[in-house]
């Protein structure tokens, strides 16, 4: 999944490592409003867990096996902020010390994974747990469709970057529609298990899913017949 | 902790490559894979001066060639999207072993193959000589912010208590009789993946209650910053400079 070496050209690479350095940049600040000052040991050990998460294997039947990208998973359960640090972390890491995905990628894998995915997933749950009932088991839904959604809006911005300093000669259309539905069809899969995964945590431990706190806020509010005003505390 | 354990791909070892100060090390890979991509498509010489370049610089590192060929693997996907490039492409047709193909997108594939396989190598050997915390150290020195390598550092210091807490339920889960082989079992592997989280991000406000115990006060302590030789500048820049005749080569002679 990861971009390599030579994809893309060099004007094209440089420019999307200056949009994954202003979105970093921008990212450090939001992520000490999502986590305060244990910014740095919490984003740390999320992005080990997404580092972790990759490495899980799942079976999608006929000896093939696929693995989550995690950017929405991460949004929804950390914020989006702090998902960013995660998923550029994650992809430094990956760069420097596995030599998976190129150097000069860096900057353009950042920008698909670490921005595209992870800000697109996490608007679409948010637009989702607009539409579903204000309920905590209205949350992994809406993170499976964050999930969903966050794939093929990757796939595709590498599919515009391609046309843009591609180095291959290949119909922007083909392409774009290769793109779309191979990576509707790894979507699928994402957002199911983006579901499962987040449903999983919502169950046992409801405040550590950034995504439903607010909801949980306004639950126990109901609860004991507090105002609604009682949402604003984080 | 503690120990001296280096990573997945570092291969111990005391060369000229593994001593050199990582920063030093991370520019001069990153300089030469620019030039790489740089270096026009149509010529053949360039390339070979590029690998026989980066040849020299891993016989300098004394890693075995098989050590590294072997982790070249993880090139394989997109050595599948470039033997489909001279199918898809368009422009001009050519024969290639009777099998009709486009040309430019024969030329494509080959720079694609070329330039993500230098790519890949010189990755590998960045990472086969530099340890962790001294590619850390390097990234605090090429002023990358410094929360971030912060984050990075924990990363590095606890993927192997992370991966190994996935190993024992993955252990566990399989002493129960649990098989995963088609989707039907993803709730079971996504349950897992929830505890882990729960697990990681717990661990993570142990960490931050013991560093703010220790006296963590919002960063860490700078680590030591060593004086570099003019001696190992020299060294690092001796890969992109022959990159740089040789990609000016390719432009030139074009």
């Amino acid at each position: 999944m990861h971009v390599p070496d030579g994809f893309l050209d060099v004007p094209t690479s440089l420019a999307t490592a200056a949009v994954a350095a202003a979105a970093v940049a921008f990212a450090l600040r939001g992520a000490r409003r999502e986590l305060d000052d244990r910014a740095a040991p919490l984003a740390g050990l999320v992005a080990t867990f997404v580092f972790a998460a990759q490495m899980v294997n799942f079976p999608v039947g006929a000896g093939t096996s696929g693995h989550l990208i995690g950017a929405a998973l991460a949004a929804v359960l950390v914020g989006p902020w702090t998902a960013t640090l995660c998923l550029t972390v994650v992809l430094l890491v990956q760069g420097l010390l596995f030599a998976d995905g190129g150097l000069t990628a860096l900057g353009t894998n950042v920008t698909l994974m670490g921005v595209v995915a992870v800000w697109i997933g996490y608007a679409a749950f948010r637009l989702a747990l607009l539409a579903l009932p204000r309920r905590v088991g209205s949350v992994p839904l809406a993170a499976g469709l964050g999930g969903f959604v966050s794939v093929p809006a990757a796939a595709l911005s590498f599919a515009g970057l391609f046309a843009v300093g591609g180095t291959a000669p290949i119909d922007a259309g083909t392409l774009v529609a290769a793109m779309a539905s191979i990576h509707s069809l790894i979507g699928i899969g994402e957002g199911v298990l983006t579901a499962l995964v987040v449903g999983s945590v919502v169950v046992v431990r409801p405040d550590l899913v950034h995504g439903a706190r607010r909801l949980r806020a306004a639950a126990v509010a109901a609860e004991f017949g507090v105002a609604e005003s009682a949402e604003a505390r984080p | 902790m503690g120990a001296d354990h280096g990573h997945a791909l570092h291969y111990h070892g005391h060369s000229v490559i593994h001593r050199l100060p990582a920063h030093l090390k991370i520019v001069s890979a990153l300089a030469f894979v620019l030039l790489v991509v740089a270096t026009p498509r149509e010529a053949t010489w360039p390339y070979a001066v590029h690998l026989a370049a980066l040849l020299l610089a891993i016989r300098a590192a004394r890693v075995p060639a098989a050590y590294l060929m072997k982790r070249l693997v993880v090139e394989v996907p997109f050595v599948v999207f470039a033997a489909l490039l001279p199918f898809v492409a368009t422009g001009p047709r050519t024969n290639l072993l009777g099998v009709s193909v486009s040309q430019p997108g024969l030329v494509a594939a080959w720079a694609l193959l070329a330039k993500g396989t230098l790519g890949v190598l010189t990755a590998l050997l960045l990472a086969a000589t530099t340890e962790p915390r001294d590619l850390l150290a390097g990234l605090t020195r090429l002023r990358l912010p410094g929360q971030l390598v912060e984050i990075m550092g924990f990363m590095v210091r606890y993927v192997e208590v992370v991966a190994g807490e996935l190993r024992r339920m993955s252990i566990a889960r399989t002493s129960r009789g649990f098989d995963a082989r088609s989707p039907r079992h993803w709730p079971v592997l996504a349950r897992s993946l929830g505890t882990l989280f729960v697990r990681s991000y717990e661990r993570g406000e142990r960490v931050h209650l013991a560093m703010l115990s220790r006296g963590y006060a919002g960063s860490l302590p700078a680590l030591d910053v060593v004086a570099v030789r003019r001696t190992e500048v020299m060294a690092a820049a001796a890969l992109p400079a022959v990159a740089a005749i040789a990609a000016l080569w390719g432009v030139v002679g074009r």
